[in-house]
């Protein structure tokens, strides 16, 4: 089930992508991937860095030419109809580039221009986006004193001085520290509710499976899979893990006699999984062989896992 | 030592901890959701942006000018303070009691150093502006604080970047010259009644100079000191060898192209014919005006290009 509660209705579509590939001489950054967003659903490209993720991205702002393939946004295609594509939409790079001369609401304020909207709708709106993100005491501050949580906050709020109806987030949390994230993941979570079409980037397993409705995997430019996280858990990994620890030099040799516990086994440097329907069973049947782990864990499959499965990598080296 | 427990995923734990935790509920009241309506469809707005789409980064470049307003006010004001005193008032001191000859205007009348100075300096003053607001804060906009791409995922289009650019450097320049043109007026070194025009051509002049560098500054990638080399070996030499402090014609042929292909001499020289009725045959006037828009325009040419390349659309 996601977390999210799920969106009113799933029927228009607002970006469709068939084919789109993206080639940098002979590197190919994105390889012929397709894919639908309906409207109200909140869609995540999942992988590592360099899987393609922001290069999808760009194409979809219009920010980025494609090689070959078609992509429709509202309809539109961004190469054909760039200035119509973008007003339709938010964006929050992966790279706060606020203009660091300007104060916190001169920045929306001045965003809001480029939209062509009056001062008259842009003083109260910025005044609103500003508590929406919690920034209203810092109105008139400097952009350069607002820590790393409010500046990704208040390129949240400038991206929404439009009020688009599809907002591209690329990499939203990277870098901030757990709390800022939980205050972002809530206004982003708001934004769901009032029908924004969210469609964000990121390499953080928790954060898609506490986003996203439903997400691609995406690794050296390929789609992996494609799902709700439950459903990518339940088709890719079991419902729980066992992780032992036997030391690092022990355990490649302690794994060949674990064989036969639970439905599958991987071997990492640092740990054990053991991947199977009930954990503490398994466990059990670990001692019964005279196996001792320096540590052991029974948790709940992730995402994590799944990409693992996908790919024999981890997401975050 | 053997640890066991249970970490429940939110997979299947039903509502995330955290849009559902106490934190969040209290914000919850706290937070008003987004309720005003934006005035204009997505397809509005991007008609508005194809349009005047140009004007709004100027506005955005004129707004962020204040925040260094001090500097541009220092710039405009101070400058020709400092250059007419020292030029205009201390080395006319000395020219004007040791020579006259070189200070011919062309007409057999023969002018004061200051008058014959001041339309040069004006020029200087334009030129040096666009060399600062060409160089660094372009190359800023793509690399340091990476301005110019919230702009570019806006409906805005590259070349609107460009022009807006263009337009907020002439904004200053106008402002610049203006300003300069006052204190020429108040030292009483303009004689003729045309004088007022170099307003123009030394604006025009600094975007001669400044829109090639602009296309310049865009296509670097790396800092590796070039626009400190810029300053040093294109800047600095066309000051000293554009005919500014002595007429071009006082210096050896081997180095009169150095004046010859400089922004600085065109426009100065312009200055001059406007100032106090420098007599000059009327197709050099016309190359001076034509060399001066064809540099300009090439830089803008060339500055639209390298900026769509860069900004991917």
């Amino acid at each position: 089930m996601p977390n999210i509660a799920a969106p009113k209705q799933l029927t228009r579509t607002v970006i469709t992508a068939r084919g789109l590939t993206k080639k940098y001489g002979d590197f190919a950054a994105v390889n012929g991937i397709s894919f639908d967003v309906p409207a109200g659903e909140s869609f995540g490209l999942l992988g590592p860095n360099g899987a393609g993720k922001s290069t999808t991205m760009r194409m979809i702002g219009g920010v980025s030419q494609r090689t070959s393939g078609e992509l429709a946004i509202m309809g539109l295609d961004p190469e054909q109809h760039g200035p119509e594509v973008r007003a339709h939409l938010g964006v929050v790079p992966q790279q706060d580039n606020l203009d660091e001369d300007l104060r916190v609401r001169d920045n929306l304020i001045v965003y809001g221009r480029y939209f062509g909207l009056p001062h008259s709708y842009l003083r109260p709106k910025a005044d609103e986006l500003l508590e929406f993100a919690q920034l209203s005491d810092k109105a008139k501050a400097k952009v350069d004193s607002l820590s790393g949580g409010m500046k990704r906050r208040l390129t949240i709020a400038r991206s929404l001085i439009n009020e688009p109806k599809i907002l591209l987030l690329d990499e939203p949390t990277t870098g901030l520290d757990p709390q800022a994230r939980h205050i972002l993941w809530d206004r982003l979570f708001r934004l769901k509710e009032q029908g924004v079409t969210l469609v964000l980037t990121t390499h953080y397993m928790d954060e898609a499976e506490q986003l996203c409705d439903r997400l691609i995997v995406v690794d050296k430019g390929e789609i992996m899979a494609e799902g709700s996280p439950a459903a990518l858990i339940r088709e890719y990994s079991t419902r729980e893990v066992l992780e032992l620890r036997f030391g690092s030099e022990r355990n490649t040799t302690v794994a060949a006699q674990l064989e036969g516990i639970g439905e599958r086994l991987e071997t990492l440097p640092d740990r054990v999984l053991i991947y199977t329907h009930d954990g503490e069973t398994s466990l059990e049947q670990v001692s019964a062989r005279g196996l001792h782990p320096v540590t052991s864990l029974v948790r709940r499959s992730s995402l994590e896992d799944v990409f693992l499965r996908l790919t024999g990598r981890s997401l975050v080296d | 030592m053997t640890e066991n427990h249970l970490q429940h995923g939110p997979a299947q734990s039903g509502p995330t901890p955290s849009p559902g935790s106490a934190s969040a509920r209290e914000a919850d009241a706290a937070t008003p959701l987004l309720s005003l309506r934006v005035p204009l469809t997505p397809g509005q707005s991007a008609a508005k942006a194809r349009k005047y789409g140009s004007l709004y980064f100027a506005e955005h470049w004129i707004r962020t000018m204040r925040g260094y307003g001090w500097t541009v006010a220092m710039t405009a004001v101070g400058t020709p303070l400092v250059y007419l005193y020292a030029m205009g008032i201390g080395l006319a001191s000395l020219v004007d009691a040791n020579t006259n000859a070189t200070l011919d205007a062309g007409n057999g009348a023969v002018v004061s150093y200051l008058t014959f100075v001041a339309p040069a300096l004006l020029a200087t003053a334009g030129i040096m502006v666009a060399s600062e607001e060409n160089t660094y804060p372009v190359m800023s906009g793509f690399k340091w604080r990476r301005t110019y791409y919230g702009p570019n995922a806006s409906p805005l289009g590259s070349h609107q970047l460009v022009n807006g650019h263009a337009l907020g450097v002439s904004f200053r320049l106008l402002l610049t010259t203006g300003i300069y043109f006052a204190f020429l007026l108040l030292f009483g070194a303009v004689p003729e009644s045309t004088g007022w025009i170099m307003i123009f051509t030394a604006a025009l002049g600094g975007m001669a100079f400044g829109l090639p560098l602009m296309a310049y500054a865009a296509s670097i990638t790396e800092d590796r000191g070039q626009f400190a080399m810029v300053q040093r070996f294109i800047v600095m030499p066309l000051f000293l060898f554009s005919g500014t402090f002595f007429p071009l014609a006082s210096m050896p042929w081997a180095v009169q192209w150095i004046g010859w292909v400089s922004p600085l001499w065109h426009s100065a020289e312009l200055g001059r014919v406007l100032s106090y009725g420098y007599e000059e045959p009327v197709w050099l006037t016309i190359i001076h005006v034509l060399y001066l828009a064809v540099l300009a325009l090439a830089g803008w040419v060339f500055a639209q290009r390298i900026y769509e390349r860069r900004l991917g659309k």
